[in-house]
């Protein structure tokens, strides 16, 4: 700031308040503030407890849902060209042990508008009831329908007595 | 004022509701502070509408009922905070009810044509108590359990019907889950439908007649008598009563919040010193000291007799002290709030004292 535009800037001020009127406002300005900022306040104070009241179980769910491994006991009994349904963290997701003896396992949330989608067995398809999404049940792939993706795919480790899945 | 703003003015009609405002002026004179009081207790309402739709989204009642507490107090968010506020407030909003209705008997505000607010207002009252009695088995903890054990034996003393009545309250023979499924039905569903519509009732009628002013000024001529306008200047001064009530509440609840206590035993004896809320203290007081002096049923049959006789001469005051019947009508009216208000006191005391 120049030497001029401080003395300008020194000037006003003392006019204000030289300025009766000028006064008044800036009376009026600061109250206004003052009393604005202890609403803010008020509504944080009081807003801020009824927020994470409202929120515990969205933490509590997210928590859950950040899983990155879930072990499945048994699942390498699952019989070929059959499916089991299971929960990914809070997910609803499909493992799939197809007639080739391969596995592959999959969100079961289905990418359009989030209903759970069902393996069909004699399609070899995945299907999604509601709006007649199909996936292919080898990738994940969305092949006909409404579908704007493929299913989120999970990586599988199919050992002795348990089958585990992991986030990809 | 902008064009939107007249469009919904206009259209609201809240052109006639601010005009009634500027019109209605608030008396002053030395009670003026008494006043304050309904606007407190509807105040702590509010709090007490807001927290419990809050509880609600946790609470289960039935057999979860002391673990979804036990959930709230010591695992969600601020739940200690949201049912120390909900109780808290339930005190203060019965206290200020106990302070307002004082104060109306004292300044004679039940006086023609107001007969009715004084009614209403004894109606929420009980409506408040009840809310009270019913809200704090919601828990279920040891203190709760006895606390509606003892209070469901009042209707049992009731000759023949009394019985038969407590059982239907307590959806059978002992307290437990069906008993508070039932209080929470009627604290969460039945008396706000009472209450609310009541309360409505009651603010109409302090709309129509206004605010009643001490005998010792309406005999001033109404030159001399001094008012403020009711908009903005009192509701300015309710809305500041309504911020202390509130950093009240809000003190208490942070500074003192209530605990939860052991889960309820069907089995298990009462505590020592258990003894009811400050609000029903004097009842209590007064059955225990009745049950001494006259031991058996005699006892509570004569407590309950005193209280449903003091009861019906309090409501029907108004009948008695009437606008320009002799004096010593309302001289007696008088001695009679003093000694109530005396005697509550005492009995609380004493019953604190006892414990």
């Amino acid at each position: 700031m120049s030497k001029k535009e401080t003395a300008a800037a020194a000037g006003t001020t003392a006019d204000e308040f030289e300025d009766e009127e000028a006064r008044e406002f800036s009376r009026r300005g600061f109250l206004k503030i003052a009393v604005g900022g202890a609403g803010v306040a008020y509504a944080g104070a009081i807003g801020y407890p009824i927020y994470r009241y409202l929120s515990t179980p969205v933490e509590k769910s997210a928590e859950l849902a950040a899983v990155k491994e879930v072990v499945l006991p048994n699942a390498d009994k699952l019989l070929k060209g059959s499916a089991l349904m299971f929960k990914f963290g809070v997910r609803p997701s499909l493992l799939i042990h197809h007639a080739d003896d391969s596995w592959i396992a999959l969100s079961a949330v289905c990418t359009h508008m989030g209903c759970t989608v069902a393996f069909n067995p004699a399609t070899a398809q995945i299907e999604c009831h509601c709006h007649g999404g199909k996936y292919d049940a080898k990738t994940g792939e969305n092949i006909s329908g409404p579908p704007p993706k493929p299913l989120k795919k999970f990586d599988i480790t199919v050992g002795q007595g348990s089958v585990t899945v992991r986030r990809a | 004022m902008s064009k939107t703003q007249d469009y919904i003015v206009e259209r609201l009609g809240i052109g006639e509701v601010l005009a009634h405002a500027r019109n209605k002026t608030v008396p002053k004179h030395e009670y003026s502070f008494w006043y304050y009081w309904g606007g407190i207790s509807l105040f702590c309402f509010l709090v007490q509408l807001v927290s419990g739709i809050l509880l609600l989204l946790y609470y289960r009642p039935g057999p979860e009922a002391y673990d979804s507490v036990r959930q709230i107090t010591y695992e969600t968010h601020f739940g200690w905070l949201i049912r120390s506020v909900h109780n808290w407030s339930a005190s203060l909003f019965l206290a200020s009810v106990f302070i307002h209705m004082f104060s109306v008997f004292f300044m004679k505000a039940y006086r023609s044509p107001r007969e009715f607010g004084w009614f209403t207002g004894l109606g929420l009252l009980g409506i408040g108590m009840l809310f009270g009695f019913s809200g704090y088995l919601l828990p279920m903890d040891t203190l709760a359990y006895f606390a509606t054990k003892v209070g469901l034996d009042i209707p049992s003393s009731i000759p023949i019907v009394g019985p038969p009545i407590a059982n239907l309250i307590r959806g059978g023979l002992e307290v437990g889950e069906f008993t508070v499924q039932r209080f929470f039905t009627l604290h969460a569903v039945i008396l706000p439908l009472l209450f609310l519509p009541l309360l409505g009732l009651h603010l109409w009628l302090v709309q129509k007649h206004g605010n009643a002013v001490p005998p010792g000024e309406e005999t001033k001529p109404v030159a001399e008598r001094k008012s403020i306008p009711f908009f903005p200047n009192f509701v300015a001064k309710d809305l500041a009563m309504w911020l202390i009530t509130l950093n009240v509440i809000a003190l208490l609840a942070a500074l003192f919040p209530w605990q939860l206590g052991e889960m309820s035993d069907p089995l298990g004896s009462a505590p020592v010193g258990i003894h009811p809320e400050w609000y029903f203290m004097s009842q209590f007081q007064t059955l225990k000291v009745f049950g001494k002096l006259f031991p058996g049923y005699a006892g509570e049959a004569l407590g309950m007799t005193l209280f449903t006789v003091g009861i019906a001469l309090w409501a029907l005051i108004p009948f008695y002290d009437i606008r320009g019947a002799a004096s010593s009508r309302a001289k007696k009216a008088t001695y009679f709030g003093i000694a109530v208000i005396t005697f509550t006191i005492v009995m609380t005391v004493w019953g604190y004292l006892s414990v």
